[in-house]
């Protein structure tokens, strides 16, 4: 595919006789260059991208373990049906699924919202890029401190505002099994809805000033120019965010491991937690990366469907 | 002033009046729209602002007005910088900001001139077997980094890597978004520029070193600002990788330290924003490379 247009530029430049007969001697020379520049990078990723993929599929056929060397005795496909039969692997996609639902629709929506009230702004847009996107920098070590003081029962900031409001405040969000989730939620919406922000601010510098201003002419109001023309125009960065935050949500790990450990009981764990604690706790590698290979099945469905989504999206823009 | 320049095309003697009229509507409601708007963000500004600042007033605190709770936080107007003071005198964040620098420096230098030199290869010369390597590439995006925490592990182990700063960087240095923003930007750099090197009979390594990179500072900058911020932030991968209280990079410091702090809230404030300290700082140094890049790459956690 990518060859096409570098034999068609080939052809093109042919009538000058000089440099085509410069070229083609160059370009033999060209490979093995090629190859030199690419070995530093190339040694890196089948090392660290490509083995380690691998290695995680062959070893979910075995009971291979932390504590002795080696790969251990061939498991076949026990690791894949313990996973598929425990229940706490489908609590933990559960509360995945749980993550990307309680946090996809408000990344989507607010970020939009955010982006297009700031786009109209004459002045001071430096202050909401400030506001919305510095959280997003910030460590997730960061964010989960500053929220877990937050949500502390009793005394936390988000206590003291319900008494404020006259709720009485009960356990903490975080120490209740139903609200835990949520609260992660909540953390997780205010540190990354910069990303998102950053994305639709891009999209809405795309948009040529004079759709707007002919919609105008024709007498469309503010709402309407946001309905007809900037909601269907943005729509191929709303699926890129929903897609991105759907991959992001299925690789939470941080937050949950330093705000509430996967607890109360196991109400917060998620796959990576799991995953993590089956090969590292348990010192069970073999089962673990079954557990990762199951993940990485879904992330790989989600990033298939987001390339051909997003072609067949370029393509009717085209 | 764009639409006094729009209003003569529609100057056409049936609708003369019509569009004036309706313009002069659309004009009242963008006004109110626009006020309705900067009321609407700027509350929503100040809730995104509320835990930062939170965060910092608790770390002014003194720990033990702090333990009675946020609205003796917010009523004390004592500021003090004890809990910043006891950090940097305890040296621990130190070795933090020591583990964590040297990590993310290193990594980025590695990452933006392996992925440079990869990108190059890709957009510019001509080989055989490229279309494997764009394959792989492309499915390099989609591997989920954080999934192979285990088998990274296990090799690390195997090659006796664990417990130093290489168990952090080396698997952080293939991010295949990198060759691909680079390819991308090296793609639009005009070929005669080095066409004329090479007639002048430049090498590949000179032309890439001397043509290439310098036409290439602000993808440069985007590529080393992320990488960085990345693996400043990194918290899964040296948590397992390092145990090594010495070699602790800041995020895992803090994870570590978490649970003896007890009630010292002012200190596990002042901790969350001490991690957070340089890129902030790095933030409003380098503004436009990092949202550029992050809209460039489209990248995420």
């Amino acid at each position: 595919m990518t060859a096409a247009p570098a034999m068609t530029r080939a052809t093109r430049t042919s009538p000058h006789t000089l440099a085509t007969k410069r070229r083609s001697p160059l370009s033999g020379g060209d490979s093995r260059g090629a190859w030199l520049f690419l070995a530093p990078f190339g040694l890196f990723y089948v090392a660290f991208l490509l083995g380690p993929t691998v290695w995680m599929l062959i070893t979910s056929f075995f009971n291979t373990s932390t504590v002795k060397t080696g790969l251990g005795s061939f498991a076949g496909f026990k690791n894949y049906g313990e996973m598929l039969g425990r229940a706490d692997f489908w609590s933990a996609m559960w509360h995945t699924l749980q993550f990307t639902l309680y946090t996809t629709p408000p990344l989507v929506v607010l970020a939009f919202v955010f982006a297009i009230l700031t786009n109209r702004v004459r002045r001071g847009q430096w202050f909401f890029r400030l506001a919305f996107f510095l959280p997003y920098i910030l460590p997730s070590a960061t964010i989960s401190l500053i929220w877990v003081f937050i949500f502390t029962p009793g005394s936390g900031l988000w206590a003291s505002a319900q008494q404020a409001v006259g709720i009485t405040p009960g356990a903490g969000v975080l120490a209740s099994p139903a609200t835990a989730m949520i609260g992660i939620a909540i953390a997780t919406v205010w540190w990354t809805l910069g990303f998102n922000f950053v994305l639709y601010l891009a999209g809405l510098q795309e948009i040529p000033r004079e759709l707007y201003e002919a919609a105008a002419v024709d007498g469309a109001t503010t709402w309407e120019q946001i309905r007809f023309i900037t909601l269907p125009l943005l729509g191929r960065t709303t699926t890129l965010v929903i897609l991105l935050q759907i991959i992001a949500s299925l690789k939470i790990f941080d937050q949950v491991y330093l705000m509430t450990s996967g607890g109360p009981g196991i109400s917060t764990q998620v796959a990576l937690t799991l995953i993590t604690g089956t090969a590292f706790t348990d010192n069970r590698v073999g089962a673990g990366s079954a557990a990762s290979v199951l993940l990485f099945i879904v992330i790989i469905v989600i990033a298939v469907v987001r390339q051909i989504i997003d072609r067949s999206l370029a393509r009717k823009a085209a | 002033m764009a639409l006094t320049e729009a209003r003569p095309r529609t100057k056409s003697p049936i609708s003369a009046a019509a569009p004036v009229a309706t313009s002069g509507k659309a004009g009242v409601s963008g006004r109110t729209f626009s006020i309705v708007s900067a009321v609407v963000l700027t509350v929503f500004a100040i809730v995104w602002l509320i835990p930062s600042l939170f965060a910092l007033k608790t770390s002014l605190t003194d720990n033990g007005v702090a333990a009675t709770g946020a609205t003796n936080i917010l009523k004390n107007w004592n500021p003090t910088l004890h809990s910043f003071a006891s950090y940097f005198q305890a040296g621990d964040i130190w070795n933090w900001y020591a583990a964590s620098a040297i990590t993310s420096v290193v990594t980025a230098v590695l990452t933006v001139l392996f992925g440079s030199m990869a990108a190059y290869a890709l957009s510019r010369l001509k080989f055989r077997g490229q279309n494997t390597v764009l394959l792989l590439i492309l499915l390099g995006i989609m591997i989920p980094t954080q999934v192979l925490i285990v088998p990274i592990f296990q090799e690390l182990g195997a090659v006796n890597l664990l417990n130093t700063y290489w168990s952090v960087i080396f698997p952080q240095v293939p991010a295949v978004i990198a060759v691909f923003i680079f390819k991308q930007f090296f793609d639009g750099i005009p070929r005669e520029l080095e066409e004329a090197a090479r007639i002048d009979g430049a090498g590949l390594w000179k032309i890439f070193w001397s043509v290439i990179l310098p036409l290439s500072r602000p993808v440069i900058a985007a590529v080393t600002i992320l990488t960085f911020v990345g693996v400043w932030n990194n918290l899964l991968l040296p948590l397992f990788v390092l145990s090594n209280p010495n070699l602790m990079t800041v995020p895992v410091g803090l994870a570590s330290v978490q649970g003896s702090f007890g009630l010292r809230y002012a200190d596990i404030q002042a901790g969350a924003l001490l991690a957070a300290l340089p890129l902030i700082v790095l933030y409003l140094a380098f503004q436009r490379q990092i949202v550029e890049g992050v809209t460039g790459s489209g990248l995420k956690g």
